[in-house]
């Protein structure tokens, strides 16, 4: 390197630390390319390691579940597999039935809540709001069991040894909803508010600034605004409660017929498979993975549908 | 500037006006706050309740509940220790694995893959956590458990001549194979998390680093993982409270045994499972007995749930899919 004076400008001081630097790194270069190689090459490694499982999952549900689909399966009620006919497994309807009714009354009790305690998160700046936002956050991260223990000492003994007497007090699917349901909400409540908080301000200052109330501001201009953003917030919150065992592992009773009435005992897809899993006859073993293909089925067609839905509704607002 | 009084009042100011202030909308905020105070009392009572229902457990066993060594249901003796150690150990196993992937691939996901495929592949891996937790239970059971027994676990066990930590029996179940599948379950919320602490680190201090003459690698171990850190750290935290609680995945294929867990292939028992299993049939005082094992677990995965939320919070990384 040649060192160029000019006029008035004073020698570079650092020139020869800088020749230094320039040498070692010319020097080292071949190796901190191989290094660099090699880590990328492991994060790409771990990038597919990461799928393995996924793929693993997805196959063994497809190739040991699907020959199971069937009219019968869908619309049969299981029978028992005996040492006569270890085959007889019947059908999953109560299974189905129950789920649809469980986790249906569940979002019914929990969109309201959570949405509205969104909203209110979303707009209030009261010290309440910011300890709620907390309680939410990490309601979010319990353990789904200890709602199982709750809906049991609250709906399943509870009331009994309260000495309230109401009719579907027990082992009920009711008892299933309320655990599935309280689950749901911190869930609902996060993501409603991050959607709802989205809103551009100055829209809602427009509505203000018109002399509409709070209330009406919110509920003609902020809610509509963010309504892709609730479906998926709703949606998601519903995709997660289809799958949960742990809640209503021991609340909901057990049931082998078809019932539509949440104060009876229920069946439920997620219970059926863990039962299923533990139970000594093969066939019954067997029969699990096409439960568990349904439920897969049907939780990421709900997932996947919120996200498609938000984005469809996003496009036609534009 | 000087203001001219005004010849006329001004009619936002009359007396009228005042119902369009901010705080007036009376019927607004009584909803909110009475749904959002329903709410809090839910958690409330949902706390009073798991908490008293082990009541009677403190009071027949006491603190020994905690670090007393031997669990059986039984003859009513109620240690937790081992069940502790035995949740202690899945969530480390999973951890061990899961860190070292998780981040690979998040880096993997940011700084490798063409944009395009950026998205497909975080939606693969939104997949992955979509997936209900029995069915990695039953995937676990059905599938790892008899591949485990039969090839993996002699395998590993001929490493050491059937010494510590593999050794026999070779039953499939047990910490090893708890800990792989929450490993599997905790994966997409480490990588979710952590790719977005990455993603948010700025394009500039990437291609400075670069164009100083920094290696791809370099500029990832100086710059981005540096300023990704706590994201990182919060992402690794939130996934730990998530495999301390996960409850019937682990009920599968933990081969639930109270005992302190020896060797890798030991069966054991974690918290959560152990209350799934145990429960059906259990008297007043056993159930208190899980309760208070409820509680346990409770403040620990609120404790570690917390720290990862403030760490994610500190980070600024949106929080989405948790």
């Amino acid at each position: 390197m040649t060192t160029v004076m000019i006029d008035g400008v004073p020698p570079d001081p650092m020139l020869e630390r800088r020749e230094l630097i320039q040498r070692v790194a010319h020097k080292t270069l071949n190796r901190r390319m191989l290094a660099s190689r090699a880590v990328i090459g492991l994060c790409g490694l771990a990038f597919v390691v990461a799928l393995v499982p996924l793929f693993a999952i997805l196959f063994s549900l497809v190739q040991k579940g699907i020959h199971w689909w069937g009219i019968d399966f869908f619309t049969k009620t299981p029978l028992f597999p005996s040492l006569i006919d270890p085959n007889a497994v019947g059908g999953i309807s109560n299974a189905i039935i129950g789920s649809l009714v469980i986790d249906g009354i569940a979002a019914l009790f929990a969109i309201p809540i959570g949405v509205v305690t969104g909203l209110f998160l979303a707009e209030s700046t009261s010290p309440f709001a910011n300890a709620l936002r907390s309680t939410a956050e990490i309601m979010t991260g319990l353990p789904s069991i200890l709602l199982g223990i709750f809906a049991y000492q609250m709906i399943v003994v509870g009331f009994h040894e309260w000495g309230i007497k109401l009719p579907g007090i027990g082992f009920a699917g009711i008892a299933g909803s309320f655990a599935i349901g309280i689950l749901m909400i911190p869930v609902i409540i996060k993501a409603s508010e991050t959607s709802l908080r989205s809103v551009p301000t100055p829209i809602r200052e427009a509505g203000l600034a018109l002399g509409a109330r709070n209330g009406v501001v919110a509920r003609k201009i902020v809610i509509p605004t963010a309504m892709p953003g609730l479906i998926t917030a709703v949606l998601l919150a519903l995709s997660r409660a289809v799958g949960e065992t742990a809640p209503i592992l021991w609340v909901i009773g057990a049931s082998t017929i078809n019932t539509w009435d949440p104060g009876h005992e229920m069946a439920s897809m997620p219970l059926q498979i863990f039962q299923s899993a533990t139970s000594p006859y093969t066939s019954l073993r067997e029969e699990t993975w096409g439960i568990a293909l349904t439920l897969v089925v049907v939780v990421l067609v709900i997932n996947l549908g919120s996200r498609l839905l938000a984005a469809w509704l996003q496009r036609e607002r534009r | 500037m000087a203001t001219t009084p005004l010849a006329v009042p001004d009619p936002l100011l009359t007396e009228k006006s005042r119902s369009f202030s901010v705080k007036s909308d009376w019927a607004h905020w009584s909803v909110l706050y009475g749904v959002s105070g329903l709410f809090a009392l839910i958690c409330a009572v949902f706390l009073i309740s798991v908490i008293v229902s082990s009541i009677p457990a403190w009071r027949h066993s006491g603190l020994s509940l905690i670090y007393g060594k031997t669990w059986s249901q039984g003859t009513d003796s109620f240690g937790a220790l081992p069940i502790i150690a035995g949740t202690l150990a899945t969530t480390v196993i999973a951890l061990i694995f899961a860190i070292p992937i998780g981040i690979g691939s998040a880096l993997a996901i940011v700084h490798l893959l063409p944009n395009k495929a950026k998205i497909f592949a975080s939606s693969l891996v939104e997949l992955l956590a979509a997936v209900p937790s029995v069915v990695y239970g039953l995937w676990g059971l059905l599938v790892l458990a008899p591949w485990f027994e039969q090839t993996v676990q002699p395998a590993l066990g001929n490493l050491t001549a059937h010494h510590f930590p593999f050794d026999p029996p070779y039953e499939g179940v047990g910490i090893l194979l708890a800990g792989c599948v929450l490993f599997v379950m905790i994966l997409p919320m480490i990588v979710a998390l952590s790719r977005d602490s990455i993603a948010i680190v700025p394009k500039e201090q990437f291609e400075g680093a670069l164009s100083v003459g920094a290696t791809k690698w370099q500029v990832l171990r100086k710059v981005v993982l540096p300023a990704a850190r706590t994201g990182i750290v919060g992402a690794v935290t939130l996934a730990t409270a998530r495999a301390l609680g996960e409850t019937v995945a682990v009920a599968l294929v933990i081969g639930l045994n109270p005992l302190f867990p020896h060797t890798l292939f030991s069966t054991a028992s974690t918290l959560a499972s152990t209350i799934a299993l145990q429960f059906q049939d259990a008297t007043p005082l056993q159930v208190a007995a899980l309760g208070a094992l409820a509680v346990i677990l409770m403040a620990m995965t609120a404790i570690v749930n917390w720290i990862g939320r403030r760490l994610i919070r500190r980070a600024a990384v949106k929080a989405q899919f948790v």
